[in-house]
């Protein structure tokens, strides 16, 4: 952080100010020095250019991103050899600046119904690519508008008249020297967004396009000479990156959650506003029920998502020891397990933002809030990687498989085995009264089985449903559909539990007993909160009583007051700069009001004294009236 | 017309027309619609094609532009603002003009000020000879007006009132209009006579020359910068160091200052009330409904028209809108779309009798008034704006680009919940009069129509069988009065509980709140049940459209139970049975209003210009148009200077420092 905050290389005006191509030149900028200083630095660990990267872009997506987190990692993965000794270097050293081109304008999530081909031509040994459709034009890819001149295009292959689905191929796109588009090649920026000003996401439209068979990333399925398919051994290794990836999103869920949080509590310690006691000076906003309410449980749940990051990424990394030895056991639940954390993080990360922001009035409106960034950044991570509809209902087919597999008499592991007790215990009601007198509200360990119980039984619920609809004779696909609504909420329920048990069991490794004891009261808010939030669930279930509610609900209410006090320290334990945190209203240094007075008036606005406008259109109105 | 959109048309259950001509108030107040929105749209000034692409300073100078075009076509067309189409102009700018604030400015001279300083400024207002502003936030406070900071000291000697800003949170900040075009503003302050303070009071200023528009002495003004949207709005900041105004400039309807410093109340303030209680109901058509309706077309024609993965095997892929998944996320927000609109409805028709009683001086149904347009501007700004989002994330990817036009309908709406009194302070206030009515109710006194619920307290379960049952509007609207009625008497017992152990009544009251804002937010979930399901009563006469109507209120009711099941489920009302046939109703109107769902935002009735959405276009090319209007981008069209100055360095000559 030092590194780039001392390094005047990297100051400029605040982003708010600038239009989007100065954004984006900016970034060209900044990404171009990062990569020079790097190599100066020596940095190589992943975490710490993560780090570097981070910072100097200011958690900000930045143009080189697909060049250097999805381009040359998948040279190395998926290129042969020969391939990487004619691509590699070059990209290492920026003469080649990639892509990953996947995505198209009519199709997203659903990979294979994307529909730009490739077609092989023995006679030439070249593939030829085409964008057939309107639908078919690349779409999105970041950095594919104005900044690279090769891409890796996914594209469905035909060879011998035959498709074989999808394959990656190397594409130039652009002259090296000159940077136009190559001929057969329409590429452009596809204009403004919600957010990502700084990155020229593209579009591609490829019409005959010929490159050379060596093009095609040939280290697993290949295509030979005389046109020849070759099949990969496993294409179960794709799902390694996909989690991996996955798994960041969590990471960056919290992150991004911590972030707002920050702002928003140390605005609220900051801002006094009317009366709580008459005749005494105007409180902290803070020290508002209602205020506590909004804000808490989301700093609650920022550490419970960073927790859950954590724990995918340690997860990831040791079995993917057992996957570089063939073993992909344990591959399948950790992918559906990702798929439905990635959804459940993000969708809750995206709407704490936003509650970060209306907690904090009509100044977290401002852009000087650095809230509206945050959000606009975050919110495509809803979408991208996998729509999280889909992630969720990933996870209810795994865990609709499980619960077929315990009925079957046959028994599951890992997050999914307390299924295993559904088949022995059926939930009765009467069963259930019993449950009840064993939830004990102030002991997280009591309250993860709780959610345990309320995961088993919409899981059972949704497999029910979807058995009833299969007995109407529906088609598979049908009643799956027509249960959909019931499998996203079990995989809910599912995602929920996991979360309150990871958060639960990493209290008992904290050493320091303050430190313990403040992250009890977190988690225990966290697991409470949950419950007043989805009360129906827990006594639809008969899992808690109406009294346990009430007394839910009154526990969560003295938890803010206990949380209260330590609640600016422990947004500053997420140790976010004010240059990475870009926001007036957060400032460590809690100088609020004067300093949204000197951001605004370097307003585009306040460039002049009188406004052009003033000349150009008042002053002839008034004449003319 | 895409054969997509086009074939789901062919299948509606109602005529478009007709449902159209009921939303806007008949036949006749279409076709004026429709005139107006046209001579508007077919003028090029108004165009606001190339919106997404402008900088804060075009979108101003545009609005500007726009907002002295709009004179001269009012004029031309001879619309006058108090004509009929005055409400649909706005609605076909689509709000994007400036001097809304000016407006503001008229309205609060009018209202506060003596029929002297009426006859004084609002000529020179209208003649645009001056543009007025409305200042009351300050950096440091908002909704809590009594906290303002600002203060104007009576001068005897001078006659006059001396302005400042003592600190920098009593910064004027926020106003629209002011950064850049106002030369007057209607300013809040402090009044202070003889040392003595009387509270916050309105006095004109002027801000700006009228000669050459610098700014006057003593006054430092300027604009506040980047927001989330409103960038063709010049939200302004303001600092009064002495800045004196005459005597005369104090709003003096209801209190004035004498010459000698003499402070005199007269009439009744109570008025004030009512004119806040006119801005927030009649912000909710245009400001929330209308984006609203706006979402719910893009996002409903666009998952017609994308196709994505196969329901069954060996058919073509389907439309996204035939997973129930989608239909779970969009319909409701139809269903509530309608839902507010109607409540909407009645809340116009309230306000006019108000207007008429308080007209004859009778002030008695104002608290119910404003109690009630508090809690309804927050729970429909709430809800509207989550229903807004939901729109935006249902069409994937391409709803984050700005050209499919729900972005900046997002970051529109979204502010509704802040301005014009923040929603959680509005609920609160709503809660305290359901606590006090509840109380009289108890003790046998009368209330307010709109709650004599509250003493109507029906022990019981609800009568529910079979799932049918649940289609039953008396069904779930005494379901929502139970709960309504629960958590206003269960709070107000816990408040009398912590008062009677010996807790301060205003520490008791912030223990009270998270409970107090619910039992608000519940009041008003059942009075926009119990509205919706009696305005389709009484549609009899419309064959198929009230049909569908009757659906929209189901769909809205039963999903309120289906997200919100625990407090239905607490104390045992509805039991877990009962919440299993909620849910298997609700899921199955899904797939019954599925097939309506494209003419039911048709009949909204928005032009293409007025959604300007490459997504939610009437003849559904959205991919053709997505490409296109992407062309345009000036991203593309202009040579980036970036490629020069930093890759082309980049991709050729970083090798030798390597």
């Amino acid at each position: 952080e030092a590194l780039v905050i001392n390094d005047p290389d990297f100051q400029h005006e605040d982003l708010n100010f600038l239009s989007r191509s100065q954004r984006y030149e900016q970034a060209i900028r900044k990404s171009s020095l990062m990569v020079v200083k790097l190599r100066e630095y020596g940095i190589a660990d992943p975490d710490e250019i993560y780090w570097f990267k981070s910072f100097v872009h200011r958690g900000r997506p930045e143009p080189l991103d697909l060049h250097l987190g999805m381009f040359l990692p998948t040279l190395l993965t998926q290129a042969t050899p020969e391939q990487q000794d004619r691509f590699f270097m070059p990209a290492w050293n920026l003469e080649i600046i990639g892509t990953y081109a996947q995505t198209e304008m009519g199709h997203g999530t659903h990979l294979r119904g994307l529909e730009t081909t490739a077609t092989y031509d023995p006679a030439t040994q070249e593939f030829i690519l085409n964008s057939p459709t309107v639908t078919s034009i690349k779409w999105w890819p970041g950095g594919l508008g104005k900044t690279s001149n090769h891409a890796i295009v996914l594209a469905q292959l035909y060879t011998q008249g035959q498709c074989k689905g999808l394959h990656a191929f190397i594409v130039p796109i652009r002259q090296l020297g000159t940077h136009e588009p190559l001929p057969g090649i329409t590429v452009g920026d596809i204009g403004p967004k919600f957010g990502y000003d700084e990155m020229d996401n593209g579009y591609l439209k490829m019409d005959n396009f010929r490159i050379p068979r060596e093009n095609m990333l040939m280290k697993y399925a290949q295509v030979e000479p005389d046109g020849t398919y070759v099949k990969p051994v496993s294409d179960k290794l794709t799902y390694g990156t996909m989690v991996f990836i996955r798994s960041l999103i969590v990471g960056d869920s919290a992150r991004s959650l911590s972030r707002a949080c920050t702002i928003a509590i140390r605005y609220s310690a900051v801002r006094h506003q009317s009366e709580l006691k008459p005749g005494e000076p105007e409180p902290q906003i803070l020290d508002y029920q209602t205020q506590q309410y909004k804000l808490f449980p989301l700093l609650a749940t920022a550490y419970a998502f960073h927790f859950v990051g954590a724990y995918i990424k340690d997860t990831y990394r040791r079995i993917s020891g057992d996957i570089s030895k063939g073993d992909l056991s344990e591959l399948p639940e950790l992918h559906a397990l990702t798929a439905g954390l990635k959804a459940f993080t993000s969708w809750t990360a995206n709407s704490g933002i936003e509650e970060c922001r209306m907690a904090c009035g009509g100044h977290g409106y401002s852009r000087c809030s650095g809230i509206p960034d945050i959000y606009v950044t975050f919110t495509p991570s809803c979408t991208y990687e996998g729509e999280n509809t889909v992630m969720m209902l990933q996870t209810a087919r795994f865990l609709i498989k499980s619960y077929t597999q315990v009925s079957s008499g046959q028994r599951v592991t890992g997050m999914v085995s307390y299924l295993n007790d559904l088949s022995r215990q059926r939930i009765q009601p009467q069963h259930v009264a019993a449950r009840v007198v064993t939830v004990r509200i102030n002991d997280p360990v009591s309250l993860v089985e709780a959610y345990k119980a309320r995961a088993a039984r919409l899981v059972e619920a949704a497999a029910k449903n979807l058995q009833t609809e299969l007995n109407h004779r529906k088609s598979k696909e049908d009643a799956w559909n027509r249960t959909s609504v019931d499998l996203v909420r079990a995989s809910e329920a599912h995602c929920h539990y996991v979360i309150v048990k990871l958060f639960t069991a990493k209290l008992s490794e904290i050493s320091n007993a303050a430190v313990r004891a403040v992250m009890t009261e977190l988690c225990l808010l966290y697991a409470l909160y949950g419950i007043s939030k989805n009360t129906g669930d827990f006594l639809q279930a008969g899992i808690l009583t109406d009294a346990q509610i009430n007394q839910v609900n009154q526990r969560v209410k003295e938890l803010l007051a206990i949380i209260r006090p330590n609640a600016v320290a422990l947004v500053d334990s997420f140790d976010f700069h004010d240059i990475h945190l870009g926001s007036v209203l957060g400032r460590y240094d809690g100088n609020v009001y004067e300093n949204m007075f000197e951001w605004a008036k370097k307003s585009p606005l306040n460039k002049t004294e009188v406004h052009e406008s003033f000349h150009k259109h008042l002053k002839p109105m008034q004449a003319k009236l | 017309v895409n054969p997509d959109l086009a074939s789901e048309r062919q299948t509606a259950s109602f005529s478009v027309e007709k449902l159209t001509a009921w939303l806007d108030g008949g036949a006749e107040q279409t076709r004026m619609r429709r005139a107006v929105v046209e001579a508007i749209e077919g003028d090029p000034v108004f165009s606001r094609e190339n919106q997404y692409f402008q900088s804060q300073n075009e979108r101003y100078e545009a609005a500007v532009r726009k907002a002295v075009h709009l004179q001269k076509k009012m004029h031309e067309m001879g619309w006058t603002e108090n004509g009929p189409e005055f409400k649909y102009i706005y609605r076909a700018v689509s709000g994007d003009v400036a001097f809304l604030l000016h407006r503001i400015f008229m309205r609060s001279i009018s209202a506060l000020g003596s029929d002297k300083q009426i006859a004084k400024w609002i000529p020179l207002a209208t003649q645009y000879q001056l543009i007025g502003s409305y200042a009351q936030t300050e950096l440091g406070h908002g909704t809590y007006l009594q906290g303002l900071e600002t203060t104007a000291v009576f001068d005897i000697t001078t006659q006059e009132f001396i302005l400042n800003t003592p600190n920098i949170s009593a910064m004027k900040w926020w106003p629209g209009d002011m950064g850049r075009s106002a030369t007057h503003t209607v300013v809040f302050a402090q009044l202070y006579i003889h040392g003595k303070c009387y509270g916050v009071h309105p006095f004109i200023v002027q801000i700006r020359s009228l000669q050459d528009h610098s700014l006057c002495p003593g006054i430092t003004a300027g604009d506040i910068g980047p927001k989330m949207n409103f960038e063709h709005v010049d939200n302004g900041y303001l600092m009064l160091q002495n800045v004196r105004v005459p005597r005369e400039n104090m709003l003096n309807k209801f209190c004035e200052v004498q010459p000698d410093g003499t402070y005199v109340r007269q009439g009744s303030q109570k008025i004030n009330y009512f004119t806040m209680t006119t801005v927030r109901i009649s912000l909710i058509s245009d400001e929330v409904l209308l984006p609203l309706m706006k979402a719910c077309t893009i996002a409903i024609r666009y998952s017609v028209v994308r196709r994505q993965s196969k329901l069954k095997p060996g058919e073509q892929e389907a439309k996204i809108l035939d997973y129930q998944t989608q239909q779970e996320k969009l319909l409701p927000q139809l269903a509530a779309a309608y839902a507010f609109h109607f409540t909407n409805s009645y809340l116009q028709e309230l306000l006019n009798r108000g207007y008429g009683e308080v007209q004859k001086k009778n002030f008695n149904r104002l608290p119910e008034l404003h109690a009630l347009s508090s809690g309804f501007k927050a729970t429909i700004t709430q809800h509207c704006t989550s229903a807004v989002e939901i729109c935006l994330r249902a069409c994937g990817g391409h709803g984050y680009s700005l050209l499919s036009g729900l972005p900046s309908l997002y970051t529109k709406i979204l502010a509704s919940c802040i301005y014009e009194g923040e929603n959680t302070i509005l609920l609160l206030q709503t809660a305290r009069f359901l606590i006090k009515c509840f109380k009289a109710a108890s003790a046998g006194q009368p209330v307010p129509p709109s709650v004599t619920y509250l003493a109507a307290v029906k022990p019981g379960k609800c009568p529910a069988k079979n799932k049918l049952d649940f289609l039953h509007p008396d069904i779930y609207t005494e379901a929502y009065q139970h709960v309504a009625v629960r958590l206003t008497s269960s709070t107000a017992a816990k408040l009398q509980d912590l008062i009677q152990s010996g807790v301060k009544k205003h520490d008791a009251w912030n223990q009270c709140t998270v409970q107090l804002a619910q039992a608000a937010q519940a009041h008003c979930h059942y009075a926009t049940v119990k509205n919706f399901a009696e305005t389709v009563e009484k549609l009899e006469t419309k064959a198929g459209i009230q049909k569908i109507m009757k659906h929209l209120c189901d769909l809205f009711a039963l999903h309120g139970i289906f997200s919100n099941s625990g407090v239905f489920l607490h104390d045992g009302y509805i039991s877990g049975a009962q919440m299993d046939m909620v849910t298997a109703s609700y899921l199955d109107l899904l797939a019954v209003i599925r097939k309506d769902a494209v003419p039911l935002v048709d009949a909204f009735d928005f032009t293409d210009k007025s959604l300007n959405s490459a997504l939610g276009s009437y003849d559904g090319q959205a991919y053709q148009r997505l490409y296109q209007w992407a062309q345009k981008s000036p991203t593309n069209k202009q040579m980036s200077p970036a490629y020069e100055r930093y890759l082309k360095p980049l991709l050729h000559n970083t090798l030798s420092k390597l």
